[in-house]
């Protein structure tokens, strides 16, 4: 069985199976949270920016055509050479036939979610690529042969020593390092090399302004200025949702990014791109991928606001009790739960049941996105299309059937309380999900209809 | 149809009725201990800032912390006894081997310690990030409180490639453990002037 085919609750169960190592992420990203609780509580008009974020990207996708002619328009004025893709294989043959025409078979990259989205790294490497990623958590990953578990923290899964084990086996580093120092030194030097020796690099984008058609990547790590700067091709691929209006309003979502993402007030690097060196060549590949769908979906285009934080994931309870893997797609955690639905609605039917509609992911997000009914209306929408999985399905019926009548109601009732009283083995066992990890409760004597009727 | 047509008819279609722009005019900074506080948060995220009285007062501390043989390079011609002035290069990898580059800043941010550098400072675009450290230069008066301010200073100014820098490049990948010098550079000195 491929990983594909498992559900998010069979891959939370292998996670799980490790249980020092839930705890150990679960506290790690709780601690992540914490330090943006800090940063946020320091801005007494943090909720007048997440609203002002919010009615921007409202504005933006009410007039995204119109942003999207005007974008175009600045950039190719800055000397940026503007491609269109519709889908991800579009994006991809795009990317492959720039590095063909360079004459060059490898690639830098700093981090860019829509690549994952469009799983580019597998096409380039299908076509005789090589594509090394250049974020330190993103090139663990990729040594590991694993996709990112966060969008913001990529290992955030890995313990050090596995880290060390990796390095030692691929870049050749001593065996049993750990010092997160020494790790960070060895990967240095090796990216260093590559950003050297590249001749085309390709980043993310962040946001882009309409009105100057320039671009801005915001990394701690400065890996994406690396290999831009130092490339003779920088491609830059963006979905067409992360366009904002004006270059002010930058001083909107800046604030927001970092203080949502990690607690720092700012990343180290926010570059801005306008036109490329004398002599360079400036691709931007604008992506739709499902997106234009999603702004059509009026219950569901509050999603395209994301400004892909991660603020979510680290508050979500069952992100950090079941890592990112456990949600099988690009993007995890609640926000992926409302973006892939979106995209293959029968292949994801899983994930918007992946949540306890607790709401603290809404309550965290920076653009004020309704993240948990979101995830609830999916599961209407999911259920009605019939991607519902069968044992819940008969499950819902059974319980409409019984909710739906009285007289059944009550003799259901009755039958479970004698089933756990005499017959506690009957549902105690593995054949009940609601058994796993819990023990069921002690039956009541009588229903609260039968103690009204003795006691009105 | 070409992609660009499909998409922008498809927006087209689906976007939902136009929303106006929010006004954003009211968000401001405090202007109060604002020197303080620009100190103090960079300084927190790795910085570190070095209040002076005038060139001089630079290119003596270039001379203490760095040695003769290494590659010093500013684009500032006040510091060319203290470090070689830059000359222009074919590509940024003509810089790989540079120890210190010291640049000039156009201004501060309070709330997060960024100096906002655009590229006719740099040099090259690639010196404030391949350099091993950097260091920039520019006047206490000319820092503001917030992003808001940051971008009302910038307005509509023009370049080619622009951007904030705020302290050393640095990761947290393993486990969470703030290591600084990622990629970019191991360190960022703040010269404050005046």
């Amino acid at each position: 069985m491929t990983s594909e085919a498992k559900d998010h609750a069979q891959l939370a169960d292998i996670f799980n199976k490790d249980e020092a190592r839930v705890d150990w992420h679960d506290e790690t990203l709780w601690w992540v949270r914490a330090k943006r609780d800090k940063a946020v509580h320091q801005l007494p008009e943090w909720e007048e920016l997440r609203e002002a974020a919010s009615q921007i990207k409202h504005n933006v996708l009410s007039n995204l055509n119109s942003y999207l002619i005007q974008f175009e328009a600045q950039a190719q004025a800055n000397g940026i050479t503007v491609h269109w893709a519709a889908d991800g294989a579009e994006h991809n043959r795009i990317v492959h036939e720039l590095i063909k025409a360079e004459g060059v078979t490898r690639m830098v990259k700093s981090k860019s979610m829509l690549t994952e989205e469009c799983h580019l790294n597998e096409y380039l490497a299908d076509n005789g690529i090589e594509v090394i990623d250049s974020d330190l958590g993103e090139r663990i990953v990729q040594l590991a042969k694993e996709p990112p578990s966060h969008i913001v923290l990529p290992c955030i899964h890995k313990k050090k020593e596995e880290i060390g084990d990796l390095f030692h086996e691929h870049l050749g580093t001593p065996a049993n390092l750990s010092d997160p120092q020494i790790l960070t030194e060895a990967a240095r030097v090796h990216l260093r090399d590559t950003f050297l020796t590249r001749k085309v690099a390709l980043t993310g984008v962040n946001f882009a302004i309409a009105e100057t058609g320039e671009f801005v990547v915001c990394t701690n790590e400065g890996n994406a200025d690396m290999g831009a700067h130092l490339a003779n091709v920088h491609i830059a691929s963006m979905g067409i949702e992360k366009l904002i209006p004006q270059r002010k309003h930058l001083g909107i979502f800046l604030r927001l990014l970092t203080r949502s993402a990690t607690g720092q007030p700012i990343t180290t690097y926010s570059s801005h791109f306008k036109k490329p060196r004398p002599g360079q060549q400036m691709h931007l590949v604008l992506v739709d991928n499902g997106r234009t769908v999603q702004l059509g979906r009026e219950d569901f285009r509050n999603s395209l606001k994301c400004i892909r934080c991660g603020a979510c994931m680290n508050t979500c309870p069952v992100y950090r009790r079941s890592g990112g893997h456990s949600y099988h797609t690009a993007v995890a955690g609640p926000i992926g739960s409302i973006l892939a639905p979106n995209l293959d609605m029968k292949k994801y039917a899983d994930l918007p049941f992946a949540s306890t509609l607790c709401g603290s992911c809404t309550n965290v997000c920076p653009v004020k996105i309704n993240i948990h009914e979101q995830l609830y209306k999916w599961r209407q929408v999911i259920v009605q299309e019939g991607h519902a999985p069968a044992l819940k399905k008969v499950s819902m019926q059974a319980m409409t059937w019984t909710l739906g009548s009285p007289s059944v109601y009550r003799a259901a009732g009755k039958m479970g309380r004698w089933v756990m009283k005499y017959a506690p083995f009957a549902i105690n066992n593995g054949f009940n999900p609601w058994y796993k990890q819990r023990d069921m409760p002690e039956p009541p004597k009588e229903s609260f209809g039968e103690w009204y009727r003795k006691n009105r | 149809m070409t992609d660009r047509e499909k998409i922008l008819a498809a927006v087209a279609q689906n976007q939902p009725e136009s929303s106006p722009l929010p006004n954003i005019s009211f968000f401001k900074g405090d202007e109060a201990g604002i020197v303080e506080k620009y100190i103090n948060v960079l300084t927190t995220i790795g910085g570190q800032v070095i209040q002076v009285s005038g060139y001089d007062d630079i290119a003596a501390w270039i001379t203490e912390h760095y040695s003769a043989d290494q590659r010093l390079i500013t684009a500032l011609p006040d510091l060319k006894t203290a470090a070689k002035l830059f000359e222009p290069v074919t590509t940024g990898h003509e810089l790989a081997d540079v120890d210190l580059a010291v640049i000039r800043g156009h201004f501060g941010v309070a709330e997060n310690g960024a100096i906002w550098i655009t590229e006719e400072l740099m040099g090259h675009r690639s010196l404030p990030f391949i350099a091993q450290h950097v260091a920039v230069v520019f006047n206490k008066s000319d820092i503001v409180p917030t992003m808001h301010e940051a971008y009302l200073r910038i307005g509509e100014t023009e370049y080619g490639f622009g951007t904030f820098i705020s302290g050393p490049s640095k990761t947290a990948d393993i486990e969470q453990s703030l290591v600084l010098g990622a990629h970019g550079a191991r360190s960022m000195t703040v010269f404050l002037l005046g």
